[in-house]
C-alpha cells in the first residue's frame, strides 16, 4: 500500500474514533437547546426542528416554564467557593512548595510523603467523619465548611505543582539579586515569583477544576441553597416526578463551559498536572 | 528539649513557610481520620448521638467480615477496577499510536482527545444515564432505528448491562488520561533503537514488543498510579447513574458506604468500611507506584 493511503486511513481512522469519543458530550449540548417535548417523542427525532434558549432561560427562572430547581444559587454558591478555595489552596501551596523547593529542614521527605498520600483518601470515606465533626462544630451546610475541606485536598496538589516550577528557577537568579541589596522576600517577590507565575496559574486551574467539579463531600457537607454547589444540585432533578431533561442538559452545559475554558488555558501544564510533575513530558 | 528548640530556631522559616499546609490537613484529613478510626469501633448510629461512646471493640469489623453484601460490593469494585483499568490502558495505548502516526492535524487531535477530561464524574454519569436511558435515550432509538433490536434494552435495569454501562462510562471518562500519557512517552522516544531494528530485520510488531512497549511501561505506570489514586471517582458516576442499584446490582464499595452511613445511619459500621476503601485506594497506588519504580530501574540497565 502506498504510504499516502496508509496516512489518510490512518487520520480518517483517528477521526471516526475521536467522533466516538465526543458524540456523547456533543448529544448534551444539542439537546441543551431542544425542547422536551422534542427529546420525548418517539420514534426519536434525529435532526433538531426548532433550537431554543428556553432551557436556559428557565433553569435560571426566566419564562414561562419556570424550573423548581435554584440553579442561579447553585451557580453563585459554586463561583464563590471555587474561587475561595482556590485562592486559599494556591497561596498555602504557594507558600509550602516554596519551603520544599529552596530549604532544607529535617522531616522533608517524611512530610511531602504524608501530605501526598493525604490525597488517596476517598472523598466519600473521609465525607463520614467530617460529616459528624462539622455538624457538631456547627459547620454543616455552611459555605465556610466546604471551602475549608476544598483548600486542603487541593493542598498537596498545589504545593506538588508549585514545587515543581520553583524548583525550574534557578536558585543563582536569588542569590544574585540579595548580592545587590535585596533581601529575600523581595528577590522572591521581584525574581522568582514572576519567573514561576504561569505555572502558579495553572496550579490554581486545577485547583479551580477540582473544586468545580467536586461531588461526593459536597453532596454529604451541603444541604439547602446556602451551600449547594452544581454538581449537587444537578441531582435535584432526579427527586422529581418527571425527569426534566432539557433543563438537566443545559445545566450541564453550564457546568462544562467554564471547565472547557480552563482545560483550554492549561493544556500545556496538563501532563506536568497530571504526573503530579512527576515526568516532565 | 533544647535540641528540639534549636531544630526550630534553625528552621524557622521553612517550618513557617509549611505550617499553613500542615494545619488545613490536620484539621480536615487527618483528625477526621483519627476520629472515624476511632468511631469504627463504636456502636455509633447518626440518629443516636450518645452511641457514640458506645465501645464495641473489633465487632463492626467482624460483623462486614461475614457480611455478603459487604463482599460482593468488594469483589464488584475489584472487578470494575480491574476491566476499567486494563481496557483503559489498552484503548489508550492504541489511540495513543494512531496520533502518533498522524503528521496532519496532530495537535487539533490531541487536543480533542483531552475532551472528556474536561467532564467531571458527575457529568460523565448523568451522559450516560441519559444515553443508556431504555425509552428516549440516543443509544436505544439508534439500535432500534438501524433495526438491530426491537426491544429496547435496559442498559441500567438489567445486572450485566448495568455494569457494564457503569464500566463504559468510567472507561470513556480516563482512556484520555491513559492516552495522553502514553502519548508523551511515545514523544519522548529516541529515534535509533527503532531504526537500528528495523535495519536488523526486525518486524514491526518485533519492534514494538521489544522496543517501544518496554520504553512505554513507565509512562503506562504513572497513569495507573495517578488512576488509582482517584479510582473513587467511580463513586460519582455511579451515584448518578444507578445509584448503585437496582437491587444493589452495580453496588460498590463506595456507594456502600455512603447507604450505610447516611440512609441506614450506621456510622460505626460505614467508618469500618471506610477504611477497607482507604486501604483498597492505597493498595492499588502502592502497586503500581512499585511497578513504576522497577519499570524506570529495568529501562536504567539498558
Amino acid at each position: 500500500m502506498p504510504s499516502r493511503t496508509k496516512d489518510i486511513l490512518i487520520w480518517i481512522t483517528t477521526f471516526m474514533i475521536m467522533l466516538i469519543i465526543c458524540m456523547p458530550g456533543l448529544w448534551i449540548i444539542l439537546s441543551a437547546f431542544r425542547t422536551n417535548g422534542e427529546i420525548l417523542t418517539k420514534p426519536a427525532i434525529w435532526i433538531p426542528e426548532t433550537l431554543t434558549l428556553d432551557n436556559f432561560r428557565a433553569i435560571f427562572g426566566y419564562g414561562e416554564n419556570v424550573v423548581g430547581v435554584p440553579v442561579a444559587s447553585y451557580f453563585r454558591n459554586s463561583i464563590i467557593i471555587s474561587a475561595t478555595s482556590t485562592f486559599l489552596a494556591v497561596f498555602i501551596g504557594m507558600t509550602g512548595g516554596y519551603a520544599f523547593a529552596r530549604y532544607r529542614f529535617p522531616g522533608k521527605g517524611s512530610t511531602f510523603l504524608w501530605l501526598m498520600l493525604s490525597r488517596t483518601v476517598p472523598g466519600i470515606a473521609l465525607s463520614l467523619p467530617i460529616f459528624i465533626i462539622w455538624s457538631r462544630m456547627g459547620i454543616i451546610d455552611t459555605k465556610f465548611g466546604v471551602i475549608l475541606v476544598y483548600t486542603a485536598i487541593n493542598v498537596p496538589f498545589t504545593i506538588w505543582l508549585t514545587e515543581g516550577f520553583f524548583r525550574q528557577v534557578p536558585q543563582d537568579l536569588n542569590e544574585a539579586a540579595q548580592i545587590d541589596g535585596c533581601t529575600r522576600w523581595e528577590a522572591f517577590w521581584k525574581i522568582e515569583f514572576p519567573l514561576a507565575k504561569s505555572g502558579i496559574a495553572s496550579a490554581g486551574i486545577f485547583a479551580f477544576l477540582t473544586s468545580w467539579n467536586e461531588y461526593a463531600l459536597a453532596s454529604q457537607l451541603t444541604r439547602s441553597t446556602d451551600s449547594k454547589t452544581l454538581p449537587v444540585g444537578l441531582m435535584d432533578f432526579t427527586a422529581q416526578f418527571t425527569i426534566d431533561w432539557a433543563g438537566m442538559c443545559a445545566m450541564a452545559v453550564i457546568i462544562i463551559i467554564p471547565a472547557l475554558i480552563l482545560t483550554f488555558l492549561v493544556q500545556k501544564h496538563l501532563i506536568a498536572g497530571l504526573t503530579f510533575g512527576g515526568v516532565k513530558g | 528539649m533544647s535540641r528540639f528548640r534549636r531544630t526550630i530556631r534553625e528552621n524557622a522559616v521553612p517550618f513557617a513557610l509549611i505550617s499553613p499546609a500542615i494545619l488545613v490537613i490536620l484539621i480536615v484529613v487527618l483528625l477526621p481520620l483519627l476520629f472515624s478510626f476511632y468511631t469504627s469501633f463504636s456502636n455509633y448510629k447518626l440518629i443516636r448521638p450518645d452511641t457514640l461512646w458506645d465501645w464495641i471493640g473489633l465487632r463492626n469489623y467482624e460483623r462486614i467480615m461475614g457480611d455478603w453484601d459487604f463482599w460482593v460490593a468488594f469483589g464488584r469494585t475489584v472487578l470494575f477496577l480491574t476491566v476499567a483499568l486494563n481496557l483503559e490502558m489498552l484503548f489508550g495505548l492504541g489511540l495513543a499510536l494512531l496520533v502518533n502516526k498522524i503528521t496532519y492535524g496532530q495537535r487539533t487531535m490531541r487536543t480533542i482527545m483531552m475532551f472528556p477530561m474536561m467532564f467531571s464524574p458527575i457529568l460523565v454519569g448523568f451522559q450516560f444515564k441519559y444515553l443508556f436511558n431504555d425509552t428516549i435515550g440516543l443509544v436505544n432509538n439508534a439500535l432500534q432505528a438501524l433495526g438491530i433490536t426491537h426491544e429496547a434494552i435496559p442498559f441500567l435495569v438489567d445486572r450485566w448491562w448495568a455494569f457494564f454501562s457503569i464500566a463504559f462510562a468510567e472507561i470513556w471518562m480516563s482512556t484520555s488520561i491513559f492516552a495522553i500519557l502514553i502519548l508523551a512517552g511515545l514523544f519522548a522516544m529516541p529515534k535509533d533503537p527503532v531504526e537500528a531494528a528495523k535495519v536488523d530485520g526486525c518486524s514491526n510488531w518485533q519492534v514494538f514488543r521489544h522496543i517501544t512497549l518496554p520504553f512505554l511501561m513507565p509512562f503506562i505506570y504513572i497513569a495507573m498510579t495517578i488512576r488509582s489514586l482517584d479510582v473513587a471517582r467511580a463513586y460519582d458516576v455511579v451515584d448518578v447513574m444507578t445509584g448503585g442499584g437496582p437491587a444493589g446490582r452495580t453496588e460498590l464499595l463506595w456507594t456502600l458506604i455512603a447507604r450505610t452511613a447516611y440512609d441506614d445511619a450506621r456510622m460505626g459500621r460505614a467508618n469500618a468500611m471506610a477504611y477497607v476503601s482507604i486501604l483498597l485506594s492505597i493498595f492499588f497506588t502502592w502497586y503500581f507506584f512499585r511497578k513504576l519504580m522497577d519499570a524506570r530501574k529495568h529501562l536504567g540497565a539498558f
